[in-house]
């Protein structure tokens, strides 16, 4: 059955963009060497021109943020840090539309999900991280841990806001000061970011934020007076920072890819695996580290599953982002789309049968049909790799225990999910499952009180909740744990 | 021979001492060095005391087959066993308190009565860490009030195969300061000796072989640490390594080595083995592991 829906299109009218956007350092809009043009993945539509920090721009925002450190943030009461914080939570609730359409403008992400996940939950990361910054003495952490000074921050594109969240709220409120690199594809609400400190009168130098590629995010990491790197991207760019803080020691947090196995057993309740798995490996386009993009049913449940998945995959609405009815909206960018063409292309030849929801796909921008893979062998690179879209690798498993092995075949070790309704089973697998999330009977659900990171080549370190402080507190080995 | 190597309790006059051939300890056994080479052991005064088998990049990966064959059992276990477990070492290394206190005279050249405070200070430390095996859990996780109808709570654990490189200084306390921490949460280990003072570590091990640990859990190589190491930094399947025994330039290559499959690194200070430990060698080998769960009629 098809249901017909009429367009219900977000305005864009509450968003006032501006033709270039400078460097945030140091509390202004500052000029930088070059710019770059960043545009709409749903249209190719240029947006707006946004500035290339070069070296010597990070320089000058490093010695913002470490003049800001030493004379400013690390000197204030916990108290007064944390009421900034609580400033800049309001702040987000209070622009969360303009935020929201802005996101979805320069992402390609529904505005469902912008308005409903995003922006909320990034104004919740500074509310509950205020509350920390006059309570670090009892964080566990010592009588009255220190903060490491000034931190390096890189981002990712698939949540831009919310990301930046995740990484300034628990940095500022341990007293640290940030120069924060967005994605080169998705700086915009993190330039709206730095006119919400300017309204909540952060103190200039406190958070700088410099836009580039990765040719910036290299410099920000390798810059000399950056005490502690927290980086979430590809798993092989955070080798390469690994390497690269080995030998200058500073701290580091890493928070990398995932192949992440979706366990459905077969007494599962259908309907909500089904909408589980959905949530699971399409939820912002696949474009999720902890995405669910192996499934792994049950041999005698197999066939039932997947007719029920691919039922529901026909009903997913793609296109325009900005329609509030929209599932699936657009790849964040032309690279990322080669990169998802190529994988899927791989599984084809290596034997996997690959079916894709029959949705139209417009003619502009970058999309991809809701994608599912049967017949997947666990060497097939659609099994092991990365793919960062919506593509899911169906696998089949009889006993429990080989759910275990074949969920733990994996460098990764991000996200899990299991689904059954025999309590007991859920507990022996959630021991089971080398990952650091494991959602039982529910997928992709976030929260600034739930620590958050992976095991083995996942990454290191947790972001959000006590154990996320650690990260950014002078407790020794506290960025390696 | 000097002086030095007669071991007091064998110096009996007129009788020939048996001697004990010095080996690895691997997968519980303990076997030569597959390479079929030593290295002269030497007390602190110059004089020869044994033959220590020099491991090779073979031994080492033998020892990581072991240790990660040992994870699912070990880990697995109840806390409160793995405790048990690792009390009746103590309880073992008490038994044995005079043949480590003559190894550890010898080796470092202490006073008889410096040599047993290292070996009580030792036993001790074993039985503090042994105390921490089920109170990890409580101290390092708990329930978190996420906003919405769930039941979600952390748990932490352990990371998994743990290269241990044993600081060079130290006898017997910095050795047991650097295993307890590992294997007391559930990881397994493969432990580099002190170059200098290999002896000890090999005794140690045939404490922990006759105890109760499961072999594998504990692996111990002696040899040339620069030649042994990389090996267990750069090992796909060793999840964490701990650089306690690894001089500042070999550190480096060491933790560069290490990114290569995110191995998770503790480099901290050399310290003072007789202080009190800290949490952070012990937590630096264990992840963290959040469960969510719906909650509804």
């Amino acid at each position: 059955m098809r249901f017909e829906y009429a367009p219900a299109p977000e305005s864009r009218s509450i968003v006032t963009l501006r033709d270039s956007y400078g460097l945030f350092i140091g509390g202004d809009f500052v000029a930088g060497s070059s710019v770059f043009k960043t545009i709409s993945p749903a249209t190719e539509e240029v947006l707006a021109e946004v500035t290339h920090a070069g070296p010597e721009d990070v320089d000058r925002a490093v010695a913002a943020a470490r003049q800001a450190y030493e004379r400013i943030w690390s000197v204030m009461p916990g108290r007064e840090r944390g009421k900034y914080l609580f400033r800049i939570g309001r702040l987000i609730q209070e622009r969360s539309r303009e935020l929201a359409v802005l996101e979805t403008m320069d992402n390609g992400k529904p505005i469902r999900e912008s308005r409903d996940v995003d922006v909320p939950l990034a104004a919740a990361h500074f509310f509950y991280h205020a509350g920390w910054a006059d309570k670090l003495s009892y964080a566990g952490f010592g009588p009255s841990p220190r903060p490491l000074g000034v931190v390096g921050q890189v981002i990712p594109w698939n949540f831009p806001l919310l990301m930046l969240a995740w990484k300034i709220a628990p940095a500022l409120a341990c007293g640290n000061t940030v120069v924060l690199k967005p994605a080169e594809t998705t700086p915009l609400t993190a330039l709206l970011f730095a006119e919400i400190c300017r309204q909540a009168d952060l103190p200039p130098g406190v958070v700088n934020i410099v836009t580039g590629d990765g040719a910036t995010g290299q410099a920000v990491v390798a810059h000399p007076g950056i005490d502690k790197v927290a980086f979430t991207g590809s798993t092989s760019v955070g080798k390469e920072i690994a390497r690269s803080c080995a030998v200058s020691g500073k701290r580091l947090t890493l928070e990398l890819g995932g192949k992440a196995a979706n366990v459905v057993f077969d007494d599962a309740p259908a309907d909500q695996a089904v909408e589980g798995i959905v949530n699971g490996i399409f939820f912002n386009q696949g474009h999720v580290c902890c995405a669910g993009s192996r499934l792994l049913v049950q041999e005698s449940i197999a066939d039932e599953l997947l007719g029920a998945l691919k039922r529901r995959m026909g009903t997913l609405r793609l296109g325009d982002p900005m329609d509030k009815n929209t599932d699936v909206g657009a790849i964040n960018s032309r690279a990322q789309l080669d990169k998802i063409l190529e994988l899927t292309a791989s599984g084809e030849t290596e034997g996997a049968q690959r079916w894709s929801a029959p949705c139209p796909l417009p003619d502009r921008g970058f999309w991809f049909p809701p994608t599912v893979f049967t017949g997947v062998s666990q060497a097939n690179r659609i099994a092991r790799e990365e793919i960062f879209g919506p593509v899911l690798s169906v696998l089949t498993f009889r006993t429990p225990a080989e759910a275990v092995e074949k969920a733990n075949n994996t460098p990764y070790g991000l996200s899990a999910g299991v689904w059954t309704e025999k309590g007991s089973l859920i507990l022996w697998m959630a021991s089971r499952l080398r990952a650091g999330v494991v959602w039982a009977n529910t997928f992709n659900r976030f929260d600034p009180a739930s620590p958050f990171g992976g095991y083995k080549e996942s990454g290191f370190g947790r972001e959000g909740g006590r154990h996320g402080l650690e990260a950014y507190l002078d407790v020794l080995g506290g960025g390696d744990v | 021979m000097s002086e030095a190597s007669e071991v007091s309790v064998a110096a009996e006059a007129g009788r020939i001492a048996v001697r004990k051939t010095y080996k690895l300890y691997i997968g519980g056994a303990f076997p030569r060095s597959e390479s079929g080479r030593s290295y002269e052991v030497r007390a602190s005064d110059g004089g020869f005391l044994a033959n220590a088998a020099l491991a090779s990049r073979k031994d080492a990966r033998d020892a990581v087959v072991a240790a990660r064959k040992a994870f699912a059992g070990w880990s697995a276990a109840t806390a409160y066993n793995r405790g048990q477990v690792l009390y009746r070492v103590a309880e073992l290394l008490e038994g044995r308190r005079a043949q480590f206190a003559d190894e550890v005279r010898l080796a470092a050249g202490l006073s008889a009565a410096a040599a047993l405070a290292e070996v009580d200070a030792a036993v001790d430390r074993w039985v503090w860490y042994a105390g921490w095996s089920d109170k990890i859990a409580q101290v390092r996780g708990g329930s978190n009030p996420v906003a919405g109808p769930y039941f979600n709570f952390s748990v932490p654990e352990p990371s998994g195969v743990v290269a241990v490189l044993a600081p060079q200084d130290s006898t017997l306390l910095g050795l047991v300061s650097v295993i307890a921490p590992a294997v007391v949460s559930g990881n397994t280990a493969v432990v580099v000796a002190s170059e200098r003072y290999p002896l000890p570590a090999v005794t140690l091990s045939e404490v922990l072989a006759t105890s109760d640990v499961p072999g594998g859990v504990v692996n111990v190589l002696t040899g040339r640490v620069a030649e042994v190491a990389p090996w267990l930094a750069s090992h796909m399947d060793v999840n964490a390594i701990d650089l306690a025994g690894a001089p500042g330039a070999l550190a480096d290559d060491l933790a560069v080595a290490a990114a290569e499959n995110l191995k998770r690194v503790v480099r901290l200070p050399a310290g003072d083995w007789s202080a009190e430990p800290g949490l952070e060698r012990m937590f630096g080998f264990l992840e963290t592991k959040t469960v969510w769960h719906p909650m509804g009629v």
